[in-house]
């Protein structure tokens, strides 16, 4: 399989070829619908929307205290032995985790899932640098022997069949070809555990960062984020700003919802909190722990009223899961680290409007997304107001804002108004399109790729509403 | 300016103004009002629905169910600690046998690949269960290590049937664990299980392969 690069600013022709691949379109259908069923079922003895209004008042709190509670994480967390460090982007940020790793002279990072690490390009940064730069999730370790990306912000490699992996496993480490999962996985976990023994340093995201008490929240099913934050020797933990919690007990609604949306399990294997690194007396665990705290466009966003919902999202993946555009086109369509209705919304402000501006659209506004939402982040108005962005008709604080402005549709839309306004010029320009209706061109751009070209009437509906009047006045008269 | 004071200065001179912060209410997370047979149930249910197994033993008599599940499985070696009175019994009860009882109170860089490759199962006590999400809840000590519940293939577990509460939100209240949360705190709900190949489960993939509890009752 060749090494694929997709971009946002190629969405159209990307989604193009996923829609005529019959394999992705399969993979992601089947997959979709059992995550949606088992979803629904996993919510059956809930009083749903209670905890989706408390899932949302617990974001909306952290975020309207957002600058005290990142203080006061990083107050308990080096109460902690928890060292803390800022990033205001993802480059930055790769820079931090490239220095901690050199000053520990580490040649090899094994890591735990991380969307952020995505997001700032982590593993290449690494890899530039001479650091072996590891995935051990599953998915994502699949994915990276196939040179390629996660298409799916929970199921990394969703996007690959069972003799897909098959022959990536048999190509990439050398087993012999089975199809038979548990012999695959089992080969996995001997080739991973190998690399969590010899790991110098190892990189996990954050789920849930507790500001009352200093503490790492990671939700996983395998261990390998438990490997990952306890075998080797330091632990560097990075995250966005906006995943702060105040409060302890703030993490058991967000949790239960989280693994409910997410994959339709009522709870995940594992929830590994973290406080702290090996401390006097103890035997395993890392010596050095370290929180990276990664801006990287969020603050921003938390600038607009609007847009702030945006950072309310717990990363479950249930707009991707429930979007019929994503469920057809696939992650690797969108050319971005955030996929689906949340990576429309989100992507944006992270790359700027230029790359960007298709993604809004990718959407049909069908409102599932919103629906759906754990914390109830009315998803389908901000990809309306970031439509507006792109077009130059927002507010304009969004990075790249009016990127898809074009004179010729302004001037389509400034003429319709125009007529639309002058009863007498409209009545005469539908009653001269009807006339000429043999004219219409049967091409009307991307509309007539999927559509046959809409024909004036013959009589506008004024026409046939005055006609039918003179017809009722006619009969009147002769009864 | 650092990064830390700009990103703070930016979130403080917000272009919207400040936000109201909403208070929250938790009723929906706790007052489950389940008894001590709902709980479980629930627990069992849940537990055994991720592949956990559960085996009802009594306080007094629970070692002899150890020594049957170590024999059942095979284990040769188990790793466990020394002063809990689980661990403690456990040693009690195999001393003499056929069963290598590997210590844990050492440093893990000295005996790394020994725990990796060479022990069969790790035997850890437990604070408690969840009912709700069928959850065992650990605070691993120098006693019992972190990696005593995730590197060898099987894990035991021992819950007391009265150390089962409803809910997650209920546990966290009622033991205090904003007083003083240790390095490392953890759920467990079933073995290491992984759905990364086209949905299809598989145990084991990075932690245990097997996850047993023997539920103490009085």
């Amino acid at each position: 399989m060749s090494v694929q690069t997709f971009t946002p600013d190629a969405f159209h022709r990307q989604a193009h070829e996923a829609l005529e691949n019959p394999q992705i379109r399969a993979n992601f259908r089947q997959a979709m619908d059992g995550l949606m069923s088992k979803r629904r079922d996993s919510f059956a003895d809930w009083d749903l929307e209670t905890l989706r209004e408390l899932g949302a008042n617990i974001r909306l709190r952290a975020l309207a205290r957002l600058p005290d509670l990142l203080e006061r994480l990083e107050a308990n967390c080096q109460a902690n032995g928890i060292r803390v460090h800022w990033a205001e982007d993802g480059e930055q940020a790769c820079r931090l985790i490239r220095e901690l790793c050199e000053a520990r002279e580490a040649r090899s990072v094994i890591k735990g899932k991380s969307m952020v690490s995505e997001e700032m390009h982590l593993n290449a940064h690494l890899e530039a640098a001479g650091i072996s730069a590891l995935e051990s999730d599953l998915g994502e370790y699949l994915v990276q022997l196939n040179e390629q990306t996660p298409s799916h912000i929970i199921m990394p490699a969703i996007h690959l069949n069972t003799d897909e992996i098959a022959g990536i496993m048999h190509d990439k480490t050398g087993i012999a070809r089975t199809r038979d999962v548990d012999t695959m996985t089992a080969a996995a976990r001997l080739q991973l555990r190998e690399r969590f023994m010899a790991a110098d340093v190892g990189v996990s995201g954050v789920n849930f960062a507790v500001a009352e008490t200093g503490t790492l929240c990671l939700v996983e099913n395998e261990g390998n984020g438990r490997m990952t934050t306890t075998v080797p020797p330091v632990h560097i933990a990075v995250t966005g700003i906006e995943k702060v919690v105040e409060h302890l007990r703030d993490v058991a609604p967000l949790y239960s919802l989280l693994t409910r949306s997410a994959t339709g399990q009522h709870v995940t294997t594992y929830f590994n909190m973290i406080s702290g690194p090996r401390r006097a007396g103890e035997h395993d665990g890392p010596e050095e722990v370290h929180l990276v705290l990664v801006d990287n466009g969020r603050s921003g966003i938390y600038q607009d009223d609007q847009l702030l919902d945006t950072l309310r999202c717990i990363r479950c993946g249930a707009c991707m899961n429930h979007c019929p555009v994503y469920t057809r086109v696939g992650g690797h369509s969108y050319g971005t680290t955030y996929p689906g209705p949340i990576g429309s919304i989100l992507m944006p402000h992270l790359e700027g409007l230029e790359s960007t501006k298709d993604l809004p659209t990718a959407s049909s506004l069908c409102g599932a997304c919103g629906e759906v939402c754990p914390v109830k982040i009315p998803i389908p108005d901000l990809l309306v107001r970031l439509r507006r962005e792109a077009v130059g008709e927002g507010r304009g604080n969004v990075r790249g804002a009016g990127a898809k402005r074009s004179r010729k549709e302004l001037a389509a839309w400034k003429g319709w108004q125009w007529l639309a306004t002058h009863p007498g010029l409209w009545r005469s320009g539908t009653a001269m399109a009807g006339r000429l209706r043999g004219l219409t061109p049967t091409h009307l751009g991307p509309w007539t790729d999927y559509r046959t070209a809409p024909k004036p009437a013959k009589t506008t509906l004024h026409g046939l509403l005055k006609q039918r009047r003179a017809r009722r006045a006619a009969e009147e008269q002769d009864a | 300016m650092s990064a830390r004071d700009a990103i703070l200065k930016r979130l403080r001179e917000r272009a919207d103004g400040p936000l109201e912060a909403p208070e929250s209410d938790f009723t929906v997370m706790t007052g489950r009002g389940w008894t001590a047979q709902e709980r479980l149930e629930r627990f069992e249910r849940w537990i055994t629905s991720v592949h956990g197994e559960v085996i009802h033993t009594s306080r007094d008599g629970w070692t002899e169910s150890l020594a049957g599940v170590l024999r059942d499985k095979g284990v040769r070696r188990l790793a466990l600690g020394r002063e809990h009175p689980v661990a403690a019994a456990a040693r009690e009860a195999l001393a003499g046998g056929d069963i290598e009882l590997v210590a844990v109170d050492r440093d893990i860089e000295s005996w790394q690949r020994e725990l990796f490759e060479s022990v069969d199962a790790g035997l850890t006590s437990t604070g408690g269960g969840i009912a709700e999400t069928g959850s065992l809840w650990l605070w691993p000590t120098p006693d019992e290590p972190r990696l005593l519940s995730l590197v060898p293939p099987i894990h035991i577990a021992v819950l007391d049937a009265e150390a089962l509460e409803d809910t997650l939100h209920d546990v966290m209240a009622g033991h205090d664990w904003v007083a003083g949360m240790p390095a490392n705190a953890l759920l467990v709900s079933g073995p290491s299980k992984t759905a990364d190949i086209e949905q299809t489960l598989a145990y084991g993939v990075h932690g245990p392969r097997e996850l047993v509890v023997l539920v103490r009752h009085a």
